[in-house]
């Protein structure tokens, strides 16, 4: 028995050709009809992916009809293949996020262990397949434990989020005020309220932004007058007006904090230029982080990411070479038909 | 006296291994932080454990020697608060999820035991003291309330740090591991309370235990209680910020250990 593996993802295919292929309600029936003894489909919104445990390879385009309702594929050259020991190392990339558009993230480990989950449930995913899953998924553990590749955040939004997260700990029950609703600071937001912020507030010059944004958020919206007042109680100020000058100095914010008591401040100010003025930083409690420094972090993690890439590279190397001799080991003795000679990319490429 | 000595071999050579295995833990943190790799293993807590094994090995022989309690000298004094701060990072840093506690630990642990080691302060009595079970129980409770509050000046400590990385926005490695800074402040503030009630407990005790109470010690003990009385409910009366009550954990830290090798030293000499 062989491993083989069709797929698609952002790199290859455009959302709309994803979406085409995210596989049907007939996809399980068609992968058994096409031979395929064991296989799982992993459909993420970045990819779909099919993985196979088969005594011979598998034809190319039925695995992609598999996939489609259309009778004719449309974009056969956005599919890749991968077949023995390169399948692994392909999911192994795969789990440990080598392969994501954010490489690090961990989200898709959590897809592939659902992905596995069902496919046992189903009767889909038998003992090759299942050697294969457990292995990528303690391969994405050690690569997550011994390299640095999932630390930090690599997007302004979420480096905020991380940093309010340092300061309040658990983020249920903050105050968020959002001052000039713009895109910047919606983002920022969203990212907050999926972290579990409920009280939300909007202020804007514009006062039906304010409402259309506060609505979207299912948030209030505070008239742009009274914005002030509300730094006696809101732990985070989101600030990305258009102002001209820094308008937010700390001899206007400090009798407002003086009714805080010991609790902290978190300015976001995302706005170019500055809504709040560098001095306002040294206030006790008070930590303000403009787009500059938020990006530096951000920028930080990337190249983090970049220097683990090889470390991790390092750890799939290894595990590749010891799941190959496994299955090696394991095909003799089932005369198996996964040898030398199949460890090289024979199965085509879809398209030629 | 012949087996007394043999016992003061042996259990010295248990400390010293103990404190080799702070020092481990203490030079491991300091390479990953030189490096900027800094990583959460089981190394630190391992060595902590086998230095905490250790020294309860020293303190078991000592304690057959003595007799008692074995917190009879100054040099056993330390050894009590050293074995006390490890204690209770093997219990209460678990309990908080603060693994990284460890690596703040150790070298304090390292620096109280190093200092105790090397300072000619363990004399030997000619016999065995005359066991006052007030007193074992004031000089132990004492020193268990005194690791207490060496650990919540390492939790002061980590605080410190994280607020500083905050406030500068240099994110150094340490920054992803450590907690949140009200995760710290609440595990501070528990440790704070644990000594507190120790320490009190440990100050009526000693008006039990029948012998003569030394003035400038009585005055001594009353300020550290009131000091940390003062930074307990400091924070309920909303008069001071969690910056600066870690930031007192620390120098109240500080000031109780100065204060303490001044009462044991006079103490001794008196």
């Amino acid at each position: 028995m062989n491993l083989f593996c069709l797929g698609l993802n952002y790199r290859t295919a455009s959302i709309e050709v994803r979406e085409r292929y995210a596989g049907t309600a007939d996809t399980a029936a068609a992968l058994r009809s096409a031979g395929c003894e064991e296989f799982l489909l992993l459909s993420t919104c970045n990819r779909v992916e099919i993985y196979v445990g088969a005594k011979s390879a598998p034809s190319v385009s039925d695995l992609i009809r598999s996939l489609s309702a259309d009778d004719q594929p449309a974009a056969p050259d956005a599919f890749y293949t991968h077949e023995g020991v390169g399948c692994a190392r392909h999911l192994f990339r795969v789990v440990s996020g080598l392969e994501s558009m954010v490489v690090g993230e961990t989200e898709i480990l959590g897809q592939a262990k659902r992905a596995y989950e069902s496919a046992r449930a189903h009767g889909q995913a038998g003992p090759l397949l299942h050697r294969l899953c457990q292995r990528a998924f303690r391969v994405a553990k050690q690569v997550r434990t011994k390299t640095h590749i999932t630390r930090g955040s690599v997007s302004v939004g979420s480096v905020a989020v991380d940093l309010a997260e340092k300061i309040f700990g658990d983020l249920r029950g903050r105050k968020v005020l959002v001052l000039g609703a713009g895109e910047a600071s919606e983002k920022t937001l969203r990212a907050l309220a999926a972290r579990g912020v409920s009280d939300l507030r909007v202020s804007n010059r514009s006062p039906e932004r304010a409402e259309q944004l506060a609505a979207a958020l299912e948030g209030i919206a505070v008239p742009f007058g009274q914005w002030i007042d509300q730094c006696r109680e809101i732990d985070i100020l989101i600030s990305s007006t258009a102002a001209e000058t820094a308008f937010l100095r700390r001899d206007l914010l400090e009798p407002y904090l003086a009714e805080r008591s010991d609790r902290p401040l978190f300015i976001i100010d995302i706005a170019v230029p500055r809504n709040v003025a560098a001095e306002v930083n040294a206030v006790e409690g008070v930590y303000l982080y403009d787009i500059d420094s938020l990006q530096t972090i951000a920028n930080e993690a990337v190249e983090l990411r970049r220097q683990q890439f090889v470390l991790a590279e390092e750890i799939i190397d290894d595990h590749v070479t010891d799941f190959a001799g496994k299955l090696r080991a394991a095909g003799s003795r089932e005369r198996s038909s996964l040898n030398s000679a199949n460890l090289s990319p024979a199965w085509p490429a879809p398209g030629s | 006296m012949a087996l007394r000595k043999l016992l003061v071999l042996v259990d010295r050579s248990l400390l010293y291994l103990s404190t080799l295995c702070y020092f481990a833990a203490f030079a491991r943190t300091i390479l990953l932080l030189r490096a900027r790799v800094f990583q959460r293993t089981m190394f630190n807590f391992t060595m902590i454990v086998f230095g905490f094994a250790l020294q309860t090995g020293f303190l078991w022989l000592r304690g057959r020697a003595d007799g008692r309690c074995p917190i009879t000298n100054l040099f056993e004094v330390l050894i009590f608060l050293a074995w006390s701060i490890a204690l209770f990072y093997l219990v209460i840093g678990s309990a908080y999820r603060l693994s990284l506690m460890g690596a703040f630990t150790a070298p304090l642990v390292f620096l109280v035991q190093g200092i105790a080691l090397l300072s000619p302060i363990d004399s030997m009595r000619a016999g065995l003291v005359r066991p006052n079970g007030w007193l074992e129980m004031h000089a132990s409770i004492s020193m268990l309330a005194y690791g207490a509050f060496a650990l919540a000046c390492v939790a002061g400590a980590m605080y410190l740090v994280q607020e500083r990385q905050l406030k500068t926005h240099a994110l150094g490695s340490i920054y992803y591991h450590l907690p949140p800074l009200p995760t710290l402040f609440a595990a501070l503030q528990r440790l704070l309370w644990i000594g507190f009630v120790l320490y009190t407990f440990g100050l009526v005790s000693g008006f039990l235990t029948g012998e003569p109470l030394p003035v400038f010690k009585m005055i001594f003990a009353g300020i550290i209680w009131l000091v940390y009385g003062a930074l307990l409910f400091a924070p309920r009366a909303r008069a001071i910020a969690p910056r600066r009550i870690a930031a007192f954990s620390v120098f109240a830290f500080a000031a109780a250990l100065s204060l303490l090798w001044s009462i044991e030293f006079v103490a001794r000499r008196a």
